[in-house]
């Protein structure tokens, strides 16, 4: 019997690892995809086990998603993982967040890396550094994907304000 | 064999070849600048806006109430509109100004469909060639306006439904008019 | 490979960087590959991506939800009609609309349909990468061409589509439009790919440029977030449409083709034994919407000024591609939070390094063909 619900997962997870590294974020809407947000110490950890562990094997992580939440202060990345030996319909969502997203400190936006997990998350996650700023700090390649190296800043920021030499098209 | 597959295969385009003299099915080439191109009914290009004429000599009204419904729905943001106002300052029912930008338009339809007065619809004209860039291709008024007679030449089936739904509306505003006045007398009373 | 140094000696001479693309025939668009080459070997790969980035993501952000069904479109636009309904799809599963049976069948057929005009596509343009100069890419396009022939007549547009709403389609679609779709996939569509399998699938040369050539092992396809047509090359039995049952798909019987040795041959063969099973998924339909209930879209079902309730929601289909997904968040306001779109073609090319080290610089040409990738929904 496959462990499916994010509520489960938490509940295993939270035998092998301590209190407070993975807690469970509800989804308010319709759809009810609530998710798993992890600290960043054991976030690699964390994914390891989701991925070998005979009892979760998501060993597919479909989509990296990079957020910016302005109000609240940091930026966030969302992976959705499911299982290809399992075949699960429902995606299990992990969150990460950074400490900030203003700050000038390289550490305040950082957050591991999970292309070493899964290898499908190296474009996507140079991605979400390239148009959200986030530093993966075990990243093995870490450039902008879909920018040109010379940009400045991270379009995709919800304040994020084109040069004025360079005006939008009216 | 070896060479087997290739001959099988030279076998098949012999085929086309040949067949490509008879079969309609294995030519499909169109000679499009001399043979003019075969649009259906329901193909879409740029929009144009609905004048309803009396008779094809008149000036014919615009179907356009000035709603600006398709101005806000309008994916790349290429239409401008301006309603104009009577001597007193009064908004009226028409529009001053309809500009539609033809350079950013991606002819989605989403202003036809979100138009409540079925004033706004497809062209069917493509060729639309240009040797300046920015007013050329910005559409005023004048150039949008096109009458319904034009509509019922390029898409007869939906050109009909629409004259359909604006006689019932108008006859529906006709009964509803009717009935409040008929009621209003007893209401005062 | 890693027996090579990139030192110069006496046997290898020096190594040599070209940069293939980004205005490149064999690139599918402004793909461009930097590549180090030992004489003809391929010792190195990076690929480049942007040239066609238009931040697809921001505007349908500053955008309604409606209104960012005809920038899917331009995604993937050979098949526009699969991306349009990936997108309606995530935003019926963010804002729980219901979609009547008559317009999932309609649905499906227009989806397959899709996937037909794509995978028809691909091969035509595979074999133009093997050099094989325009027959079989004529032949594609011929049948492709009428394909889109019944589309635009349906859509008004022939790639544009943009014929998807939450809770159905734009329109219903006529009675004589299906017809034709038979006949045409019975008649002259059913005779195009066997004499396509004919002349492709026994010939000496393709086999010999293909078979063993750009092996992708199963483990690494998994590893690297492989999907579609490609994944199940290599053997790995996964396809979204069996996995999810969206939509009516578990009504439908049709059988999913796997491959069993990953190489760009298995690829190609995919796509030839996928759209077979296509025509029969389309035949099914349509017998299924004679007793199907409903209209083509739900009655209740706002399209205009849609306000999901705040929320998030991933959903994802199998596109001719693979799974392409829509992340959609929502503040409760009329635009989306977050607008996420996960390209398949830009995450098959994780591992294009890794299936292209150690073949020359012409087989690199024709597995990145048997990839499959459209360029508008690689940048987006």
């Amino acid at each position: 019997m496959s462990t499916t619900s994010p509520e489960e997962i938490l509940t295993h997870l939270l035998e092998k690892f301590p209190e407070g590294s993975v807690s469970l974020v509800k989804d308010t809407g319709s759809a009810m995809q609530h998710s798993l947000l992890l600290q960043h110490e054991k976030a690699v950890a964390i994914a390891n086990t989701l991925r070998d562990d005979p009892q979760f094997r998501f060993d597919y992580c479909s989509n990296v998603t990079g957020m910016d939440w302005p109000k609240e202060g940091f930026l966030e990345a969302v992976y959705h993982l499911y299982s290809i030996e399992k075949k699960t319909a429902k995606p299990l969502i992990l969150r990460m967040r950074t400490k900030g997203r203003d700050s000038k400190i390289p550490a305040d936006l950082a957050m591991p890396s999970f292309t070493s997990v899964w290898r499908s998350c190296e474009l996507q996650e140079r991605e979400v550094y390239d148009l959200y700023g986030i530093l993966y700090s075990s990243h093995p390649d870490l450039r902008r994907l879909l920018m040109w190296d010379e940009f400045q800043g991270h379009p995709m920021r919800k304040d994020y304000a084109p040069p004025a030499e360079n005006p939008p098209a009216a | 064999m070896l060479g087997a597959g290739i001959i099988k295969g030279l076998r098949i385009t012999a085929r086309n070849l040949i067949g490509s003299y008879h079969d309609p099915n294995r030519l499909t080439t169109q000679q499009y600048p001399e043979e003019p191109a075969r649009l259906p009914a329901n193909y879409r290009n740029f929009p144009f806006l609905v004048l309803d004429a009396p008779s094809p000599d008149e000036e014919g009204t615009l179907r356009c109430i000035a709603c600006k419904m398709c101005e806000r729905e309008c994916p790349p943001q290429c239409i401008r509109i301006e309603a104009a106002r009577d001597e007193n300052g009064k908004l009226q029912r028409r529009p001053k100004i309809f500009e539609i930008d033809i350079s950013i338009c991606m002819g989605c339809g989403i202003c036809v469909e979100v138009c409540p007065e079925y004033s706004i619809e497809m062209d069917h004209h493509f060729e639309v060639v240009e040797t300046e860039r920015h007013q050329s291709l910005l559409l005023n008024l004048q150039r949008l306006s096109k009458p319904n007679a034009y509509f019922h030449q390029i898409n007869p089936n939906k050109a009909t439904a629409s004259d359909k739904a604006i006689a019932e509306k108008k006859q529906k505003a006709a009964e509803r008019f009717a009935t409040t006045k008929a009621h209003t007398p007893k209401d005062s009373k | 490979m890693n027996t090579l140094s990139t030192e110069q000696d006496d046997v290898h001479g020096e190594l040599m960087e070209i940069s293939l693309g980004p205005h490149h025939p064999s690139t599918h668009g402004v793909f461009r590959m930097n590549i180090t080459l030992d004489g003809e070997i391929v010792v190195k790969l990076k690929p480049v991506f942007g040239y066609l980035h238009r931040n697809h993501e921001k505007i349908a952000e500053g955008n309604t939800y409606l209104a960012a069904i005809p920038y899917t479109d331009r995604l993937d636009y050979l098949c526009s009609l699969t991306n349009n309904w990936a997108y309606v799809h995530a935003v019926e599963t963010l804002a729980a609309i219901a979609v009547p049976e008559r317009a999932e069948c309609l649905r499906i057929i227009l989806g397959e349909l899709a996937r037909i005009a794509n995978h028809a596509c691909l091969v035509g343009f595979l074999l133009n990468d093997l050099g094989t100069s325009f027959t079989p890419l004529l032949y594609s396009l011929r049948e492709r061409e009428r394909m889109l022939d019944l589309i635009e007549e349906l859509t008004g547009s022939r790639m544009m589509c943009n014929f998807f709403r939450f809770g159905g389609l734009r329109s219903d679609i006529p009675e004589d439009w299906l017809q034709r779709l038979r006949t045409y996939l019975e008649g002259p569509f059913a005779r195009f790919l066997d004499e396509q399998d004919a002349l492709l699938s026994g010939n000496e040369i393709l086999l010999a440029r293909t078979q063993g050539v750009g092996i992708l092992p199963p483990a690494l396809a998994v590893q690297a977030g492989i999907t579609g047509p490609m994944l199940r090359a290599s053997g790995v039995p996964y396809d979204i449409r069996k996995v999810d049952q969206y939509s009516l798909y578990k009504r439908f019987e049709y059988k999913v083709p796997i491959g069993a040795h990953g190489d760009t041959y298995d690829r190609y063969m995919m796509r030839m034994l996928e759209m077979r099973e296509s025509v029969k998924i389309i035949q099914q339909a349509m017998d299924a919407l004679k007793n199907a209930q409903g209209s083509h879209i739900d009655p209740k079902a706002r399209n205009q000024g849609l306000r999901p309730k705040a929320g998030e929601a991933y959903a994802r289909m199998e596109s001719p591609k693979g799974e392409l997904g829509f992340h959609l968040v929502s503040d409760g306001s009329a635009k989306p939070y977050r607008f996420r779109i996960r390209p398949p073609s830009l995450i098959n090319l994780t591992a294009l390094e890794d299936i292209c080290l150690g073949q020359t610089l012409a087989d690199t040409v024709v597995i990145l063909g048997s990839v499959d990738i459209v360029l508008g929904e690689v940048d987006r």
